[in-house]
C-alpha cells in the first residue's frame, strides 16, 4: 500500500512541490492507478523479451557536421531570465 | 458564396476559381467567431496571419504555382511549435511560449500553401481523453455542449464537427485522435509511429507519439496525409519510408477484403447500443465485398495497465524539461535552485500532469524498474505478437473506437481511472505502433458512435480506402451537429 511518505519522497525526485493538504487526495489517487497497473501481474511473462521500440528500428547516427546555426538570442526571448547571453538562476555557489 | 466544408471540395473550388482562398479563409474565421464563444475549441486564433497567408496563397495560384491544398485553411493542435505565435500545449507551463521555429509538420502545411487559422484546444501535455485538462478550460462537444468532445486533441475535432474547419491536426498517444473524431463525429487518422515527423511536436511519450490529420472525410485524410508524412532527419525516429500517394488506393473495391473482429473490443464493457451500430457497419462492409471474421487480441486487457507505465514514464522523463531556467513558467522570488524548480513545476503543471509525472517517477525509481517498467516492455511485445498473429489471417481489424458515446462533462475528473479507461480499444495500437483510424458509423443518444479500423504497419492506402468506401454509402460523415446556441 502507498504510503504518504512514500508520495512526498517522490514528489522530491520529480521536483514537484506538494503542499501537505494535497498529499491525501494524491495518495489516493496513485493508489487507484498503480492498482490498475498492477493488473499486469495477472499474466506470466517470463522469457518474453521487453520491446522499447514498435518498430524496433535502430537509433539513426547522423554525420558529425554541425548542421544548426548559433540561435542563443531567439532562443532567449523565452527564458525567464538572462544575463549577458547566459540564464540566470538562484545562487548556486556562496 | 456556398462554403464547402471539406478539403475535396474546397480544393476544387479554388482551382475552377469559384471563390479566393482570401474569401473562404474569412468565412470560416466568422463562423469561429460567432461559434467558438460557445465550444472553447481554439487556444489561439490568428485572423491577420490567416488573411496575410490566404492572400498569398491567391497571388501564388495567379502565378500559376499553386498545389492541390494551395489556399485551403486548416488548424494546428497546439501541440505543434508554430514559429511567432503561442505555442501552449494545453498548459500553464507554456502559457507564454513562442516556439522560435515551426514543426516539421507545420512547414510541409504551409509550404503546401494551406492557411492555418490558428491553434487548438487540447489536454494538458495532450494527457487527457476528454480535454476537460487544458489551462484554457474544457472544450465542448458541438452535438451536445453538456458532453466532452474526448481528448486529448479535443480542440481539433470539435472545430472539425462543428465545421469551423475542413481539417486539423492531431496527435495520438494512446487514441488522442481516434476518441475525440469518435466522440464529434469527425474521421481522424493516426499513422504507423514513424510516418509523421515529430520534430517540433511537443514530446509526452516519445515511444507511442504520433501526429496525424483530423477531417470529416477518408478523403480528406487521405490528401492532408500525404502532405503531413515522409522521412524527416530531423526526427530520429523517422521512418525511412516515402510518403505514397494515399489517393490512389481510395476507390478500390473491397472485394475480398478480409476484416477481423477481435472478441475483445465486443466485451462486458462495450454499450450494447455501439455494439449494434457497429454490427451494422460490418454488414456494409460484407455488402461492399468484405469477408469477416472473428480474432482473438487476447493481451488487450493488459493494453491499458501497459501503456499507463510506459507513457507515464516517458513523460515523467520528458517533462523534466521544464525547470523555469530556459523557458516556461517561473515562480516569483525562488529562495535557491531546488526551490525554484520545485515551485516552478508546481504551479507550471494541472493536476493530471503531476499525477502521471509522479507514476512515471515511481516505475522508474530503484526498485521498482523491473516490476513495473520492464514488465510492461514485455506485455508490449505480447501486444505487438497478438496484432502480428491476426495480422497473417486478416487485412484490418474492425472495432469500436470507445466503448460509450461522449459522456458528460465533469463525469470523471475525479476519478482518473475511470477517465483512462476511455481508452481501452486505442492503446494497444499505440504500443505496437500500428495505424489505425475512426470514422462516425452511426448515433446513439444523438451522439456520434466511431468505427475504429486498425491495419497493418504502414498500411493507411487500405485504411482510407476501407473507410472512403464505406463513406461512399453511408451517410454518417456528413452529417454536422446544429450548434446549439
Amino acid at each position: 500500500m502507498l504510503e504518504a511518505a512514500e508520495v512526498k519522497a517522490i514528489a522530491k525526485l520529480a521536483r514537484i512541490q506538494m503542499e501537505p493538504a494535497e498529499l491525501p487526495a494524491m495518495v489516493e489517487q496513485l493508489a487507484g492507478i498503480l492498482a490498475l497497473i498492477e493488473q499486469m501481474n495477472a499474466i506470466d511473462t517470463t522469457d518474453v523479451e521487453p520491446l522499447a521500440h514498435p518498430l524496433e528500428l535502430p537509433a539513426r547516427r547522423r554525420a558529425d557536421v554541425v548542421t544548426e546555426r548559433d540561435e542563443r538570442t531567439a532562443y532567449q526571448t523565452n527564458a525567464p531570465e538572462t544575463r549577458e547571453g547566459y540564464f540566470l538562476v538562484p545562487r548556486v555557489i556562496e | 458564396m456556398t462554403l464547402p466544408t471539406t478539403v475535396a471540395a474546397l480544393s476544387a473550388g479554388l482551382a475552377q476559381g469559384d471563390f479566393s482562398s482570401v474569401e473562404i479563409t474569412t468565412a470560416f474565421l466568422d463562423r469561429i467567431a460567432a461559434g467558438d464563444g460557445r465550444l472553447n475549441s481554439f487556444i489561439t486564433v490568428l485572423p491577420e496571419a490567416a488573411l496575410q497567408a490566404a492572400h498569398a496563397a491567391d497571388e501564388r495560384r495567379h502565378a500559376g504555382m499553386a498545389g492541390p491544398l494551395t489556399g485551403v485553411p486548416y488548424a494546428n493542435k497546439d501541440i505543434f511549435c508554430t514559429q511567432g505565435a503561442k505555442t501552449t500545449c494545453g498548459s500553464r507551463m507554456l502559457d507564454t511560449f513562442i516556439a522560435p521555429y515551426d514543426a516539421t509538420v507545420v512547414t510541409r502545411l504551409n509550404d503546401a500553401g494551406m492557411v492555418m487559422v490558428g491553434k487548438t484546444n487540447m489536454d494538458e501535455f495532450a494527457m487527457g481523453s476528454s480535454n476537460e485538462s487544458s489551462f484554457y478550460g474544457p472544450c465542448l462537444n458541438p452535438w451536445k455542449t453538456s458532453c466532452v468532445p474526448g481528448g486529448s486533441s479535443g480542440g481539433s475535432a470539435s472545430a472539425v464537427a462543428a465545421r469551423f474547419i475542413p481539417f486539423a491536426t492531431g496527435t495520438d498517444t494512446g487514441g488522442s485522435i481516434r476518441l475525440p473524431a469518435a466522440y464529434c463525429g469527425i474521421s481522424g487518422l493516426k499513422p504507423t509511429y514513424g510516418r509523421i515527423s515529430r520534430f517540433g511536436m511537443i514530446a509526452f511519450a516519445s515511444s507511442l507519439d504520433q501526429g496525424g490529420p483530423m477531417a470529416t472525410t477518408a478523403e480528406d485524410l487521405a490528401l492532408t496525409l500525404g502532405i503531413m508524412a515522409g522521412f524527416d532527419s530531423r526526427d530520429p525516429t523517422s521512418a525511412d519510408v516515402p510518403a505514397e500517394d494515399f489517393m490512389a488506393g481510395l476507390s478500390q473495391p473491397l472485394a475480398g477484403l478480409r476484416v477481423g473482429l477481435p472478441r475483445e473490443f465486443f466485451d462486458a464493457n462495450l454499450d450494447a447500443r455501439i455494439s449494434t451500430t457497429l454490427e451494422a457497419a460490418v454488414r456494409i462492409l460484407e455488402s461492399l465485398g468484405a469477408t469477416c471474421r472473428e480474432v482473438s487480441l487476447s493481451s488487450t486487457a493488459y493494453a491499458v495497465p501497459a501503456y499507463y507505465i510506459i507513457s507515464s514514464a516517458e513523460c515523467s522523463s520528458n517533462l523534466s524539461r521544464y525547470d523555469g531556467v530556459r523557458y516556461g513558467h517561473r515562480c516569483k522570488a525562488p529562495k535557491d535552485l531546488a526551490d525554484l524548480y520545485q515551485r516552478s513545476r508546481a504551479e507550471g503543471f494541472g493536476a493530471e500532469v503531476k499525477r502521471r509525472i509522479l507514476v512515471g517517477t515511481y516505475a522508474l525509481s530503484t526498485g521498482y524498474y523491473d516490476a513495473y517498467y520492464a514488465k510492461a516492455q514485455k506485455l508490449r511485445r505480447l501486444i505487438k505478437e497478438d496484432f502480428t498473429r491476426v495480422f497473417a489471417e486478416v487485412d484490418v481489424i474492425a472495432g469500436p473506437t470507445s466503448p460509450t458515446v461522449a459522456f458528460g462533462l465533469g463525469q470523471k475528473t475525479a476519478d482518473p481511472v475511470a477517465m483512462y479507461l476511455s481508452d481501452i480499444y486505442t492503446t494497444a495500437v499505440n504500443l505496437a505502433g500500428l495505424p489505425a483510424l475512426s470514422i462516425p458509423a452511426g448515433m446513439v443518444d444523438g451522439l456520434p458512435v466511431g468505427l475504429q479500423l486498425i491495419g497493418n504497419y504502414f498500411g493507411e492506402s487500405r485504411l482510407l480506402n476501407v473507410a472512403h468506401q464505406y463513406q461512399s454509402v453511408t451517410d454518417w460523415h456528413a452529417r454536422a451537429p446544429a450548434l446549439e446556441s
